[in-house]
């Protein structure tokens, strides 16, 4: 049984529809990142789930149950907001217990609770101070455990990150992934970080406008995305989308791409179905190609590509060089002191990476 | 917020309602239900006590016809016009001069704000005897070896509405200077660094940079001080109470007197009338704008 | 150098410039409240034989003894005593009534907003800006109807009314820019409409509470208007009582004797002022929305 079902949920505010006819489900265990741009009703889906937004159309299941009409107290989930919505006038202590004093649950109960979820939070030697006095990552513990000592059945979050100066947010990151494979608990978590997304998440719905693009586990949406919105939000520097037309020898495709100053390039050996092969011989697609795929030509790579770098961007462990490619701006991940700006250099490619789209629909192509 | 808008429709959407419900039916009927019962009065005949002959425009025009009322609206335009200029700049000058890293800045906004917290009764009494020809300011200089000086305003029907635009400016521009300098204090200091990189001198920078910037305090002011002149009735009353004769009759104090001393209701009535649209043309106007660019921001 | 040395003589004298202009401007303010302090201190003779400005000759309190409980207001001669509890006994219920409502109208009107949660508030909003003069004569109809005609209970229900309208504005100013996620955790926690307003909210407000008291305080401590026009005799709050004093006219007039008055109907909001002037302010500046 899934423990969260969303089901042709509907979202709209009188004439404005934010969210159209969204189907997700998780298991147990599951960590669902919805993946978007501020806009996309991510967040609007959460607080549906939450309860703190009314379902214009559609069912959500928890556990089975429909919620669509119970209050949040009711649904058996806890929340983690991005202010942390801690309350600024209670200490630590009364933060975590406030939900357990509502609900009557007796005082020893409350300690005991309140105890674990701050072991295990490392946040005991805090209990007794006022939010004001927390830094940004404890007070996000303090929300954390807020939330653990409900013991639901649903974990959502949303954003609790984005108020994190760069290095925290990477910790508590690692923080988040330790604590759900520790507790085992189901997760639905809200980000516009796609980083976040891919390395939390076992499950990623990336949104835009209201619906779902692409709904799958995250290396799967990185290797193989949905459509052209897909590529470019996840992976960063994002996947190159190079206009070419293919042409077709057998059972693999070739693209032929545009090199300005130069005679067309033709990145060959892509395979495809045989629909697909049959349909688009002699179209315009678009070729999606991750900067990674690219590498510098020797002989044991194959056929190579000739272009010129524009700009070389030293990151450390790579080398990002970024040329023109089929009249577009491309970006290649190099090994480091390999690429020079203003230089002509021969890449070769990954065609097993390669993905294709459609030029009108901007979906993938098998 | 819209998730609250949604939460309550569905959770409990009557209860936040029910309760404002008490507030919102008091102010409805005492403000609008009342200003309504005002304006029904102003068209009967009403001298004492309310009558409901309906005797159409008569009281306006009886109002207009009255010599006193011409006096109040003139006296009304001449402080208005003073006051807010005055206390408008006099406000703007202090904010400056304290923005410019004073050291006993606090005591000095303090002393300049005090008035405030004044009853104008008090102001008026204050004033008074500070104008006093005989005991007061004039006595003070003419001992003092200018024996020609003069400051007996308050005794001259000619001067007479001056001294309410001395105390009233006296009890105000420190409201105006608190607003100015609280503006003041949110305009982004890069700016004012970029220009000084510029080269530009600093009495350049507050005209042509900073005073602009003020642009929605300086609104604020005028708005919450024309506010202020328009029901100003306290300080008349207690400064020269109308006099000498009718010299500084106000809107507000011609009202009183009309609907409680003179049993003239209806033309009180008719007064308050034009008061209040008075008010109104300045202040929705403004409230408009105001919650409008709240929305935005 | 020599340039450098000029320009920091100039700014030199720049800075001399606005200290003493904001030096003399604080003496000008500060005058009327010296005038009234040494006049109240000074025995009647010395005022008239010329004595303005400077400090007393002869120290005496007699003026304040007077204005407190000898003075005659209209037939009256109990100073001003009596008329100084009539105010305590209007302002305390007035402001608590008007506070209390204005935060619970706040809450309503930022977290638990309902379709025209803006137009009510507008609503409120224009009778901070109502010119009394246009409701004076209803009021007073409708206070005779209830048989508070002239009462001080009269008089609270009066201020409480539109009062409201201020605590409303501080109110819903403030809790705006609490966050609505404080509201959405405690739903998730459990609570409900009046324990998220007492147990979260409410904590949080302590400084607009002050800043809603001390306005409210301010306001119907220094009122006239509705003193003047619904209350008569040894109902009137303490303005009434002082600009009666003032006014009367029989006899040598005993300036000391109004002074002290003054200064007795002052010192309640001026001793609030001194204490919480940060919050005075705040309340002074919350009429200009942006500021």
């Amino acid at each position: 049984m899934s423990t969260l079902e969303i089901d042709r949920v509907r979202k709209a505010y009188g004439q404005l529809e934010v969210l159209k006819e969204v189907s997700i489900s998780i298991g147990t265990g599951d960590f669902l990142v919805l993946l978007g741009p501020s806009g996309c009703g991510k967040s609007t889906l959460l607080n549906m789930i939450a309860g703190l937004e009314t379902i214009t159309g559609g069912e959500i299941r928890i556990a089975g149950k429909t919620v669509n009409h119970l209050s949040p107290k009711d649904r058996d989930i806890a929340m983690v907001f991005q202010s942390y919505a801690l309350y600024p006038t209670m200490t630590v202590r009364q933060n975590i217990e406030f939900g357990m004093k509502i609900r009557r649950i007796a005082r020893a109960d409350r300690d005991k609770a309140v105890k674990t979820a701050s072991d295990l939070l490392q946040i005991t030697h805090l209990l007794n101070r006022k939010p004001s006095q927390l830094s940004g990552g404890q007070r996000q513990r303090v929300a954390m455990g807020r939330a653990i000592v409900r013991e639901p059945k649903l974990f959502l979050f949303d954003e609790p990150l984005s108020n994190l100066d760069a290095k925290l947010r990477v910790d508590m990151r690692t923080e988040i992934k330790r604590l759900h494979a520790r507790l085992g608990t189901t997760i639905v978590y809200v980000t516009h970080d796609q980083i976040e997304a891919m390395t939390l998440a076992t499950r990623v719905a990336v949104m835009k406008d209201g619906v779902v693009q692409q709904l799958g586990d995250p290396q799967a949406v990185y290797d193989r995305p949905a459509n052209v919105y897909v590529a470019r939000f996840v992976g960063s520097p994002a996947m190159n989308i190079v206009p070419a037309v293919l042409e077709v020898e057998g059972t693999t495709a070739t693209a032929v791409v545009d090199v300005a100053r130069r005679p067309a390039a033709r990145i060959g050996g892509i395979s495809l179905s045989v629909e697909g092969l049959r349909r688009y011989a002699g179209e315009k697609v678009l070729v999606g190609i991750r900067p990674e795929n690219f590498s510098i030509a020797s002989a044991a790579t194959g056929p190579s590509l000739t272009v010129d770098f524009d700009v070389v961007e030293p990151t450390g462990p790579d080398t990002l060089a970024v040329f023109q490619l089929g009249g577009v701006e491309v970006t290649a991940r190099l090994p480091p002191r390999q690429a020079h700006a203003r230089r002509e250099a021969a890449l070769a490619v990954d065609t097993t990476k390669i993905v294709l789209f459609d030029s009108e629909t901007e979906t993938r192509i098998d | 917020m819209s998730a609250s808008t949604h939460m309550s429709s569905r959770l409990a959407g009557w209860l936040p309602r029910l309760v404002v419900a008490p507030s919102l039916l008091i102010v409805i009927v005492t403000v609008y239900l009342f200003i309504l019962w005002t304006g029904v009065i102003s068209v009967t005949s009403s001298k004492f006590v309310p009558t409901y002959d309906f005797v159409g425009l008569d009281q306006y025009v009886r109002l207009w016809a009255t010599p006193r009322w011409h006096t109040a609206v003139a006296n009304l335009f001449i402080f208005s016009v003073l006051f807010l200029a005055l206390s408008t700049g006099l406000g703007l000058l202090l904010a400056i001069l304290l923005d410019q890293n004073i050291r006993v800045e606090g005591a000095l906004r303090a002393i300049y704000l005090y008035p405030m917290a004044l009853s104008f009764i008090v102001t008026g009494t204050a004033w008074k005897w500070i104008m006093n020809p005989g005991l007061g300011i004039q006595k003070v200089v003419t001992d003092l070896g200018w024996t020609t000086f003069r400051f007996d305003w308050i005794t001259d029907p000619q001067m007479a509405i001056y001294t309410v635009v001395v105390a009233g400016v006296w009890q105000s521009s420190g409201f105006a200077m608190a607003i100015f300098l609280a503006g003041l204090r949110g305009i982004d200091n890069s700016v004012i660094k970029a220009a000084q990189i510029e080269g530009a001198s600093l009495p350049l920078i507050y005209r042509q940079i900073i005073i602009p910037m003020l642009r929605p305090a300086m609104l604020s002011v005028i708005v919450l001080l024309s506010y202020i002149a328009i029901k100003s009735f306290d300080l008349v009353l207690a400064l020269t109470n109308g006099g000498p004769g009718t010299a500084t009759e106000l809107p507000s104090t011609f009202m009183f007197s009309a609907t409680f001393r003179r049993n003239q209701m209806g033309v009180g009535a008719a007064s308050a009338m034009m008061m209040l649209m008075t008010v109104a043309a300045i202040i929705i106007p403004y409230l408009y704008s105001e919650l409008r660019e709240q929305k935005n921001g | 150098m020599a340039e450098a040395l000029s320009r920091s003589g100039k700014a030199r004298l720049g800075r001399m410039v606005v200290y003493g202009c904001l030096i003399v401007v604080a003496l000008v303010y500060l005058m009327p409240l010296w005038v009234m302090v040494v006049t109240s201190l000074k025995p009647l003779d010395e005022i008239y034989s010329g004595s303005f400005i400077g400090l007393p000759k002869v120290l005496t309190f007699d003026a304040w003894r007077a204005a407190w409980s000898e003075a005659c207001i209209g037939t009256e001669c109990t100073g001003l005593k009596p008329y100084f509890v009539n105010s305590l006994l209007m302002v305390i219920p007035a402001v608590v009534l008007s506070t209390g409502i204005g935060a619970i109208n706040g809450y309503i009107l930022t977290k638990w907003k309902f379709p025209g949660a803006n137009f009510v508030f507008g609503l409120l909003l224009f009778g901070c800006f109502l010119p009394y003069q246009a409701i004076l004569i209803p009021m007073a109809r409708t206070l005779g109807l209830l048989g508070l005609a002239g009462s001080i209970p009269g008089l609270v229900a009066v201020h409480a009314s539109y009062g409201i309208c201020f605590t409303t504005l501080f109110f819903r100013n403030y809790f705006v820019s609490l966050p609505d996620e404080l509201t959405k955790a405690a739903m998730v926690d459990g609570a409900g409409f009046f324990r998220i307003f007492w147990s979260v909210i409410l904590p949080t407000s302590i400084p607009i509470i002050v800043v809603s008291c001390i306005w409210q305080f301010t306001q119907i401590w220094n009122d006239f208007l509705f003193g003047v026009s619904f209350t008569s005799g040894s109902n009137s709050p303490i303005t009434v009582a002082l600009n009666n004093i003032v006014n009367v006219t029989t006899g040598r007039k005993q300036y000391n004797v109004d002074m002290a008055a003054a200064m007795i109907a002052a010192i309640p909001t001026l001793v609030v002022y001194i204490v919480a002037g940060r919050y005075f302010v705040r309340g002074l500046t919350a009429g200009a929305v942006k500021g």
